[in-house]
């Protein structure tokens, strides 16, 4: 195979279990984001957007729509001969397989698929970040610096650096110092879960981390640290754009408002870096004589007739007349009902919500409910019906296991 | 239907469309807000599972390539079978060839003869439709047809001339055929869509081009009446017809009325396009949008009722369209004020300006203009 200066990996096998629901029966880089995108166009537009053209995805849990979507990569003009989109799920070797256990050791497990490519140097992704990222020049200070390993860094805020892989770096940029989740952090600088290694350097690393029993196997608990105290040279790449881990329901949701804001951070419409995605040709939207639509995002396919407030509806959906959705994110081919009401919720994919019922209403004084969500949202699942008679109190995850029985007071 | 082979013509007529066709061929028209008219007929035919499909080209094509490219949008970029483009027989010293579907089949005659298919769909793009041709050719074979003749009888057709009429007996059997009748003798309509077996296909091209006739239908088609079983099959979708200004117009104005939008766009399939990967239409606060058909890639801070907007066009705040089509990516200053107007690809409208048409005739600006 042709040799490449350079290979992605991007890893796609998380459950995303902090998503609930929304990610029962689909990988979290697979959740629908934005109108008409997966969590995962970002980052494989990133990679075709920064030019480059070998991407292994490593898949393993509930691959099916991944795999289905991911395709050839004809999407993300991906589908090219002696490199494109690969997906790697775990496989059976000589000497037997396994799951994946960490993200080294995912990678570990496709030595021989990087190999192939011959390549100077390997790029490691998260398929679960929002975010337009030129990897090209990330690669670029990699080469200036003369550096191992370079990790890109974006500033938190100093209260969430306990959720974050934290640098602490010197005035060259150089890594003096990384701590995972501290409680006591030396630097807001968080990594982003996107690391490029010399290829030579990080396979010695994986076989050395992978004889290591004790190793959890994983580039920021053992990987990144061992290379450090090794005195390998690592240095820290600071990136001050919009960028978001949308691992969680409100992150999801926030993620989602951040798009429909007058003037926001990350543009979608930006035709010299364009977010790919899969799509059918759906017909434009049909907005009708009655619809009254402000400050929201909308796709192909949709048919509104009713109220659309502070939200982003994915492809696909219809909203009949006299329905309103307000700060809510609709995910693709669902239907509201004629008056039915949604509000701060988020509403998985071909969900029926019958006319009349009311998604996120306040709770009835008094009333006795099981609060999922302490934020207020409200997460319906995906392909269920919410009857007409129904009123679901905000912040309620319903999923339709715990279908059947409806409390009294649900029933308006 | 892997028997079945398509064959699509853009010699109709664009005489009526003015400037929408000065650049380009019928097929490459832009429809619906992110469509070319070509996309129905193409689709249709994917839809119905027909995996060799033949374009006759004619001239100004240049943005009709640009559009289909490999076809690989319908599926068509196969390894056996797939699309084909078969240009018309062109010489540099005359015209003579051009627009006429006879003399460019008997052109591309290796194709009809090497295509292993044994019937052929031969159709215009004239007609904006989404119909199954799986059942019109079902019907062609039960009736035993030398061929089929799809048409529509809603009666609006026959409102936008040129039109075909044919007139059908019991038994569906086509007896008369009338090019513009001054007299209604029929409200069925043609479609310009015919089902053949290829051999008679190649046999009326051999014959009438040898002839130097031009037209299948009326010159090789029509004359065989009384000789050949030819059937009328009904196709009762709806259908709107890309002829002139005014067809054109009111037939995209039929769209913003969801069952026509319903019907046209999802009942036997989805229609396909060339796909720009635009982010999702952005209302900002304070637009105000009503029967409207919005592409992605637009972004809309004013006014929009009645009109279509193509992809990437953006309305800034004070902006006002009324009963217009607007196609891609058109820059409109602040305050423009625009009313039954169309404006085509890539027009500039500077700060302030007020267009208006008339409900029957639409003012067009063309292409590239800047007012």
């Amino acid at each position: 195979m042709q040799k490449k200066e350079l290979v992605a990996m991007l890893l796609a096998g998380g459950q995303g279990s902090r998503l609930g629901i929304l990610t029962k029966k689909l990988a979290k880089p697979a959740v629908p984001f934005g109108g008409k995108y997966r969590i995962i166009d970002f980052t494989l537009s990133n990679c075709s957007n920064s030019g480059i053209d070998s991407v292994g995805v490593l898949t393993q849990y509930q691959p099916l729509t991944l795999n289905a979507y991911i395709g050839i990569g004809s999407a993300w003009d991906l589908d090219r001969s002696g490199g494109g989109v690969s997906v790697l799920p775990p496989y059976v070797k000589d000497q037997g397989g396994e799951w994946y256990k960490g993200t080294a050791n995912a990678v570990y497990q496709n030595i021989d698929f990087i190999a192939q490519h011959d390549p100077e140097y390997v790029l490691i992704l998260s398929g679960d970040h929002i975010y337009k990222m030129d990897y090209s020049k990330m690669l670029s200070y990699h080469k200036s610096k003369g550096a191992a390993g370079t990790i890109a860094v974006i500033p938190v805020p100093w209260e969430e650096t306990h959720r974050f892989g934290v640098m602490k770096a010197d005035e060259q940029g150089r890594i003096v110092e990384f701590q995972e989740k501290p409680k006591v952090a030396k630097s807001n600088l968080a990594s982003m879960g996107v690391y490029i290694f010399n290829w030579k350097e990080l396979r010695s690393y994986l076989e050395a981390d992978e004889a290591d029993p004790k190793s959890s196997n994983d580039f920021g608990k053992n990987i990144i640290p061992k290379m450090l105290r090794a005195g390998e040279p690592l240095y820290a790449y600071a990136f001050r754009e919009y960028w978001k881990d949308v691992g969680t329901v409100d992150s999801l949701w926030e993620a989602n408002m951040d798009l429909i804001k007058k003037d926001p951070d990350l543009k979608l419409n930006d035709s010299k870096w364009k977010i790919f995605s899969l799509n059918h040709t759906y017909p434009p939207q049909l907005v009708g004589p009655l619809a009254d639509v402000q400050g929201s995002l909308l796709s192909d396919g949709c048919l509104v007739l009713g109220r659309v407030h502070h939200s982003v509806i994915f492809t696909g959906t219809q909203i009949e007349e006299g329905a309103e959705v307000t700060d809510s994110v609709i995910m693709p081919g669902v239907k509201i009902g004629k008056g039915a009401l949604v509000h701060k919720a988020i509403i998985g994919e071909n969900t029926i919500v019958e006319a009349g019922a009311k998604i996120g209403v306040p709770a009835r004084p008094g009333e006795k409910v099981e609060i999922s969500n302490e934020n207020g949202i409200t997460v319906i699942e995906d392909n269920v019906c919410v009857p007409g008679t129904m009123r679901i109190v905000e912040g309620t995850v319903l999923s339709v296991a715990e279908w059947p029985e409806f409390p009294e007071e649900w029933i308006s | 239907m892997r028997d079945l082979l398509g064959i699509i013509d853009l010699s109709e007529p664009t005489e009526g469309l003015g400037e929408l066709t000065l650049h380009r061929t019928l097929g490459a028209v832009p429809f619906g807000g992110r469509y070319r008219v070509i996309d129905f007929t193409l689709s249709n035919m994917v839809n119905a599972g027909i995996r060799n499909v033949g374009i006759l080209l004619n001239d100004r094509f240049g943005p009709l390539l640009d559009h289909i490219k490999d076809g690989k949008e319908w599926d068509l970029n196969r390894q056996r079978d797939g699309m084909f483009l078969l240009p018309a027989p062109l010489r540099t010293d005359s015209s003579e060839g051009l627009n006429s579907n006879l003399s460019n089949l008997r052109h591309n005659r290796s194709y009809l003869e090497k295509s292993r298919q044994e019937y052929a769909l031969f159709s215009g793009c004239s007609m904006v439709t989404n119909l199954d041709y799986r059942v019109a050719f079902a019907y062609h074979l039960e009736k035993d047809a030398d061929i089929t003749v799809i048409y529509n009888q809603d009666g609006k057709l026959a409102s936008h001339p040129p039109y075909t009429a044919v007139v059908t007996d019991g038994e569906g059997r086509i007896t008369d055929i009338a090019l513009n009748p001054r007299e209604c003798t029929s409200r069925k309509v043609s479609l310009n869509m015919f089902i053949m077996r290829k051999d008679l296909l190649i046999t009326l091209v051999d014959y009438y081009s040898a002839r130097q006739k031009r037209d299948l239908f009326t010159d090789a088609i029509m004359p065989r009446l009384d000789e050949l079983k030819i059937f009328g099959y009904e196709h009762r979708g709806y259908v709107g017809v890309i002829n002139s200004l005014k067809s054109y117009y009111q037939h995209s104005m039929d769209l913003l009325k969801p069952e026509v939008w319903r019907d046209l766009f999802f009942s036997h399939g989805l229609i396909n396009t060339k796909v720009k990967h635009e982010a999702p239409v952005r209302y900002l606060e304070g637009s105000r949008v009503q029967d409207s058909l919005i592409a992605t890639g637009c972004t809309i801070e004013g006014t929009v009722e009645n009109s279509i907007l193509f992809r990437g066009v953006e309305v800034g705040p004070g902006v006002t369209i009324k009963d217009s089509i607007i196609m891609q990516k058109a820059k409109l200053g602040p305050g423009v004020s625009l009313r039954n107007v169309i404006l085509d690809k890539d027009v500039t409208i500077s700060a302030g300006k007020s267009l208006a048409g008339d409900p029957s005739f639409p003012m067009v600006i063309a292409k590239s203009s800047e007012v």
